[in-house]
């Protein structure tokens, strides 16, 4: 069935059309590839960081009691009860140490190796592969490693023995507990960011030291006033990742110490889980959930703040 | 406008997986052929042997049965894995229920009444179950899990390392009337010293599963808490007094091996080890010489003390009543003897010394007698309590300070109480 024009009146003239362009053009070829590339990054982005974060957010208005299967609405009581929750503090402290911790550690061990091995030694490729290959070890298993290395009677004490040293119960003790935990993550990834560190040290011309040289600077000055600065989008991009990565620890406390002794390696994520998993209350795990996300980012954004004042050559 | 529709898609599809995750899925009953899973604590092959002997057997008269899953989930994370699945709507459809969370399983309507489909079951004999074993699995007079093991705590012996320190054996010092906290202490720390090995290790404590020392405490008649659950007993003088001659037992006579120190009994790294039956099947044919006694007599006199696991079908599974049928062939007079073996049965008909010795290869008919049957008979069941969760959390840190050679045992005990006191209150 063919449909006439009905309308009345008279018809406007249509403006004179050229040859009809044919709608594959080339770019529009082009953008079409472009999105495909993109989509499925695009699609996992949404799929798994839009969508759970605002499911995040809308289970944190909720009392979900999984037993029973109930799912009530409750507004901002979490919030309320995040506020004056009497652990939060012990928890806030243990995760600050936490980070605080593993930065400096981590950072420091990770460019001291990078100076080290960017020597032209003989035995510095062996050393690099030795001090990189802890970041292909599953954590969990590395974790229980060093669970037995740090046990009263372990490997750690049994060194410490053979040089008429009496090691502390690493793990049982509420500052070494904590300590074991920062080395144990720091020595997993170190190698991580000494390759990076590495990367960045190669990248620096060897003219600059030669001119320092000529000039009479010792070397920790030629450190200070040539590696640091040429180094430093690599030292921001380390630390942020190290940062980030700090406030996310879960498996290492959940191995070797499970939060104890007392409440002194119970960091936030730990803390997200027992209430979650271990004390059934999901709603308020997800509400610690929302807070973390919103320490990450606000954390994130004053190192990307700060770089303006310390990285140099920073576009 | 074509925001506003972009918008009205996005919302309708949260809409629709917040819902899904709400309601956990897995609540549509699903018509077709059944595949059971379980969970179990166990991923000993014994026992997932029998288990699936009894599957296949059941498969074989109930054509509608595609398969009976046996999903082993570690011990020490059992009921948070568990709570994990239930919350992802991956439900199994029968649970094993360990003693600690049965308060919060049985009260929270997650598990499926068992009595009608139970008593209905040919051959059941459903008066045969010991009333005294089902009390922690009902609520408003209806059974929420079957009490598939009540097992007393015994304490399995290395005679060979304990006749190599020159000690009395426990069945030796059980004969002259003298099994009792102080000489089995004083053996553990003589054997100790003489072997190097570990004397007595209360197996899966850890010092972090604190309930496993009620096998100890309750031998000075010692509570955790009240038996109404609303007042704190870790500063009572009974528990001060048991925590304290733990305290010395660990640190001062080292029959203990302290915290840090791992020691595996059935590798024949200690003495002796306070565990459960079910734990027997860990013995090697080839290994060393044991024996297994009862636990010895604390300073009230002799006592038991009884872990418990329940098994229950999740209310949300799509199969409930084929699962809940299958728990009833799961757990017959028939099947209930072959399981005797590892996990004792509420059947008063079974609790005999004679029945379980048939399964039982390894164990004694005196063993039996003495530590399964007298214990079930007058045992206390382990500390249990709803929200339990939280209240072992917060008692595990509250203990933590104790297990330190200069530990105030009394302030440590009077500080739990502080810690765990509201949340008994609630």
């Amino acid at each position: 069935m063919t449909r006439t024009d009905t309308r009345v009146g008279p018809v406007e003239a249509r403006p004179a059309l050229g040859p009809a362009r044919p709608f594959w053009t080339s770019r529009r070829r082009d953008q079409l590839t472009g999105y495909l590339f993109v989509t499925p990054q695009l699609l996992g982005s949404v799929v798994f960081v839009i969508l759970p974060l605002i499911l995040v957010v809308w289970y944190s208005l909720h009392e979900w009691n999984v037993l029973a299967g109930t799912f009530d609405f409750v507004g901002t009581d979490n919030y309320r009860a995040l506020a004056a929750d009497p652990n939060l503090g012990a928890v806030l402290r243990a995760t600050g140490l936490f980070s605080v911790g593993l930065v400096v550690l981590n950072l420091g061990l990770a460019l001291l190796l990078a100076v080290l091995l960017n020597q032209k030694l003989r035995g510095t490729i062996l050393f690099r592969t030795v001090f990189f290959s802890p970041v292909v070890v599953s954590l969990v298993a590395w974790t229980i490693v060093w669970g037995f290395l740090l046990q009263d009677n372990g490997g750690v004490n049994g060194l410490l023995d053979t040089m008429g040293v009496d090691g502390p119960n690493w793990l049982r003790g509420e500052g070494t507990a904590m300590l074991s935990v920062i080395v144990v993550q720091a020595f997993k990834n170190v190698g991580l960011n000494m390759v990076l560190f590495l990367a960045a040290l190669q990248g620096v011309p060897a003219e600059l030291y030669e001119a320092a040289e000529m000039d009479g600077a010792s070397r920790m000055r030629q450190f200070r006033r040539i590696t640091v600065p040429l180094i430093s989008p690599t030292i921001l991009l380390t630390s942020i990742i190290t940062v980030v990565g700090s406030l996310q620890v879960f498996a290492q406390i959940a191995v070797l110490t499970q939060g104890g002794p007392g409440a002194s390696t119970t960091v936030l994520v730990y803390y997200l889980y027992q209430q979650a998993f271990q004390f059934h209350h999901f709603g308020y795990g997800a509400t610690l959930s929302i807070m973390l996300f919103v320490i990450v980012l606000a954390l994130t954004v004053l190192q990307w703040q700060m770089r303006k004042r310390w990285v140099f050559h920073e576009s | 406008m074509k925001t506003g529709k972009g918008l009205a898609v996005v919302a309708a599809a949260l809409a629709g997986v917040v819902a899904l995750s709400a309601c956990g899925g897995g609540e549509a009953k699903d018509t077709g052929p059944a595949s059971l899973r379980m969970t179990v604590w166990s991923a000993n092959e014994a026992h997932l042997k029998l288990f699936n002997e009894i599957a296949d057997e059941y498969r074989k008269s109930h054509p509608n049965v595609a398969e009976i899953k046996f999903d082993p989930i570690p011990f020490e994370t059992y009921t948070t894995t568990l709570t994990t699945q239930i919350a992802g709507g991956n439900a199994p459809d029968l649970a094993w229920v360990l003693e600690n969370s049965a308060p919060d399983f049985v009260a929270s309507g997650a598990l499926l009444p068992l009595d009608d489909t139970i008593k209905k079951a040919e051959g059941y004999r459903y008066d045969d179950l010991s009333p005294a074993t089902l009390k922690l699995w009902q609520n408003d007079g209806k059974l929420y899990a079957y009490p598939f093991s009540t097992s007393p705590f015994g304490v399995f012996v290395n005679t060979d390392l304990i006749k190599k320190a020159g000690q009395k054996t426990p069945a030796e010092l059980m004969a002259a009337g003298q099994w009792n906290w102080e000489n089995a202490l004083a053996t553990a720390s003589a054997t100790q010293q003489a072997t190097g090995k570990a004397g007595l290790v209360i197996r899966d404590f850890d010092y972090k599963t604190w309930d496993n020392l009620a096998s100890f405490w309750t031998g000075w008649g010692a509570q955790a808490w009240s038996a109404d659950g609303k007042s704190c007993g870790f500063a009572s003088p009974e528990m001060v007094e048991a925590m304290t001659t733990l305290h010395k037992a660990i640190f001062t006579a080292k029959a203990l091996p302290g915290p840090g120190t791992t020691a595996d009994f059935f590798a024949g790294d200690a003495a002796m080890t306070i565990t459960q039956i079910s734990r027997a099947s860990l013995l090697k044919d080839d290994g060393f010489a044991w024996d297994l006694v009862p636990l010895p007599a604390g300073p009230k006199g002799p006592y038991s003390v009884i872990g418990q696991a329940g098994l229950g079908v999740m209310k949300k599974s799509r199969h409930a009543d084929v699962a809940a049928d299958f728990l009833a062939f799961f757990t017959n007079p028939t099947n209930s003897a072959k399981l005797a073996q590892f996990f004792p049965p509420p059947r008063q008909s079974l609790l005999t010394a004679e029945n379980l010795a048939k399964t039982n290869p390894k164990l004694k008919p005196e063993q039996l007698q003495k530590v399964v049957i007298e214990g079930i008979t007058n045992g206390v069941v382990k500390p249990t309590h709803a929200g339990q969760a939280e209240l072992s959390q917060q008692v595990r840190a509250g203990l933590d300070p104790l297990w330190k050679p200069d530990a105030d045992v009394k302030a440590v005990l009077d500080g739990v109480c502080a810690k765990i006191q509201p949340l008994l209150a609630k």
